[in-house]
């Protein structure tokens, strides 16, 4: 597939395939269009030319709410995290569910599991103007999954923390993967990409020249 | 995005975790909850205006219609023989009633107004006056008119109607003015809504874009709007419309028949009811306007 914006073509003759449960990094320089193929993915773009299948469902072929119903088994997280800043960030964390019709799920002990494996079970009823930037990232990932979905997408999760809250993050990321879901992680944090390769299987794409690439092993 | 059915049964479901997903937004809040309440207050008077015309116009319509006068202008000598006359003459047209030719107390009475109660008509030139009640099918004003021409040559017919037409005419006219005041009153809650919705969507395109990142339908963020909107409209016109009965009830009433039309404002019988039509339809209104605002924002939002 391809993407054009403003007359330009961001991203040309892309083709990859995320498999169920494998583990995947994007990267590149900044401007590359990691991003861009990040809300490719998740349908918060539709491509110019060519096709993009969120599970299986071609894009081009959806309405706005199938979208959004398919966004519900996809968790994202994005490196400039949006909250509803009038909702403590417990009701933040249980939005996916709120919003899909289960929103007394959210008063059961599920969400105080999830709440403690990021660490956030003190700041819940805390509103999210203040958490700090790695509390920001970590309440982000326990909303991308509260719905158990098949796919976590983030963008540059650790770009605003500092490497110990980046570690502990990716070391929730790989958690995930272990656990079935599919997750790809766009960065340009080289060191990040060479912690988790230590852990877990990743293949790492690379964009350059508007174009998509397996990195080599140098990563 | 359809507004079916469903959207308008989600009014009366409070959902108050979905309620809190939209933020309070107080500029907007205060702006519809006036805006409805002031335009309902406003409704009420038009309508109480409205119904008071009808009222007024369905009496003069009745009070004059079935009656006519006739007047006898002629000499103090003949009046009396001319009066018999026109009275003979009335007893065998078609279409009245009764006639019968006023007595001099009661036109004395007629002219106490202008001259005092003490007024002789000894002395002045005032013409006799028959009044006559018509049966429902009414006079041929014009045959009779032409008889009394012949027979009765100073008997001028006055069949109230160069009286009558005006006055209703005006009074319709009137109604009719309260109700499109009325109509212009709800279309200007629609636009007021419509305006509040789409600054408060506008304001809030952050949240949405939140909402639509954890897999919020748009059927989903416009109903959170709209049901906000929809009850704002509702609980201010609400106010607005027992604020105005209120004020209606207050207006003196009674009054004498030249201060009928002044005094006469309040509703009467199952026009009491009408007013409290108008929270209803303000919250319909504001229910449409806020689902067509919804839907544009979100598809310029996307």
């Amino acid at each position: 597939m391809a993407y054009s914006y403003g007359g330009g073509e961001l991203l040309s003759d892309i083709s990859v395939k995320l498999a169920p449960g494998s583990f995947h990094f994007l990267t590149g320089p900044s401007g590359a269009g990691k991003t861009t193929l990040l809300k490719l993915c998740y349908g918060a773009l539709l491509p110019t030319a060519g096709t993009v299948r969120l599970l299986g469902a071609d894009v081009r072929t959806l309405q706005r709410d199938d979208i959004a119903m398919l966004r519900r088994r996809i968790g994202v997280v994005h490196q400039d995290v949006q909250f509803l800043d009038h909702l403590p960030v417990a009701e933040n964390i249980a939005l996916p569910l709120t919003v899909s019709g289960r929103g007394g799920a959210a008063q059961g002990g599920d969400l105080e599991e999830l709440m403690a494996w990021v660490g956030l079970t003190e700041r819940s009823q805390g509103l999210p103007p203040e958490l700090s930037g790695g509390e920001r990232q970590r309440a982000a990932l326990a909303r991308a999954v509260i719905m158990s979905p098949d796919v976590v997408l983030a963008d540059e999760p650790t770009g605003n923390v500092d490497w110990e809250m980046s570690q502990r993050l990716l070391h929730l990321l790989i958690e995930l993967n272990r656990m079935g879901k599919t997750v790809l992680i766009a960065t340009h944090d080289l060191s990040l990409i060479r912690a988790a390769k230590a852990q877990v299987q990743a293949r790492v794409l690379r964009i350059a020249n508007r174009r998509i690439q397996l990195a080599g092993a140098d990563l | 995005m359809k507004l079916n059915l469903n959207a308008l049964q989600s009014l009366t479901h409070s959902d108050r975790q979905a309620d809190r997903v939209v933020p309070p937004s107080g500029f907007t809040a205060r702006l519809t909850l006036f805006a409805a309440a002031a335009m309902a207050f406003l409704a009420v008077f038009a309508l109480a205006l409205s119904m008071a015309t009808g009222r007024l116009a369905s009496q003069w319509s009745a009070e004059l219609a079935r009656t006519a006068t006739i007047r006898i202008v002629a000499p103090l000598d003949q009046r009396a023989t001319q009066t018999e006359a026109a009275l003979a003459v009335l007893q065998t047209t078609a279409g009245v009633q009764s006639a019968r030719a006023l007595s001099d107390e009661e036109q004395s009475a007629l002219l106490a107004p202008w001259f005092g109660p003490e007024v002789s008509l000894d002395g002045l030139p005032v013409p006799r006056l028959i009044e006559i009640i018509e049966t429902s099918d009414g006079i041929d004003a014009a045959g009779l008119r032409l008889r009394l021409s012949a027979e009765v040559p100073g008997a001028v017919l006055d069949d109230h109607s160069r009286w009558r037409a005006p006055l209703v005419k005006a009074a319709s006219r009137l109604r009719l003015l309260g109700w499109v005041a009325t109509v212009l009153i709800v279309a200007t809650v629609a636009a007021m809504v419509t305006l509040a919705a789409q600054a408060a969507l506008a304001a809030n395109a952050q949240v949405i874009a939140v909402l639509r990142l954890v897999g919020a339908t748009d059927r989903y963020i416009a109903q959170a709007f709209i049901r906000r909107f929809t009850l704002r409209a509702l609980a201010g016109s609400a106010l607005g419309v027992v604020l105005g009965v209120i004020a209606v009830v207050l207006m003196p009433s009674g009054g004498s028949e030249m201060s009928g039309f002044l005094t006469g404002l309040r509703f009467q019988g199952l026009g009491w009811v009408v007013p409290f039509l108008i929270p209803p339809l303000t919250a319909l209104v504001a229910f449409a306007a806020t689902g067509a605002a919804a839907r544009r924002t979100l598809e310029n939002l996307s």
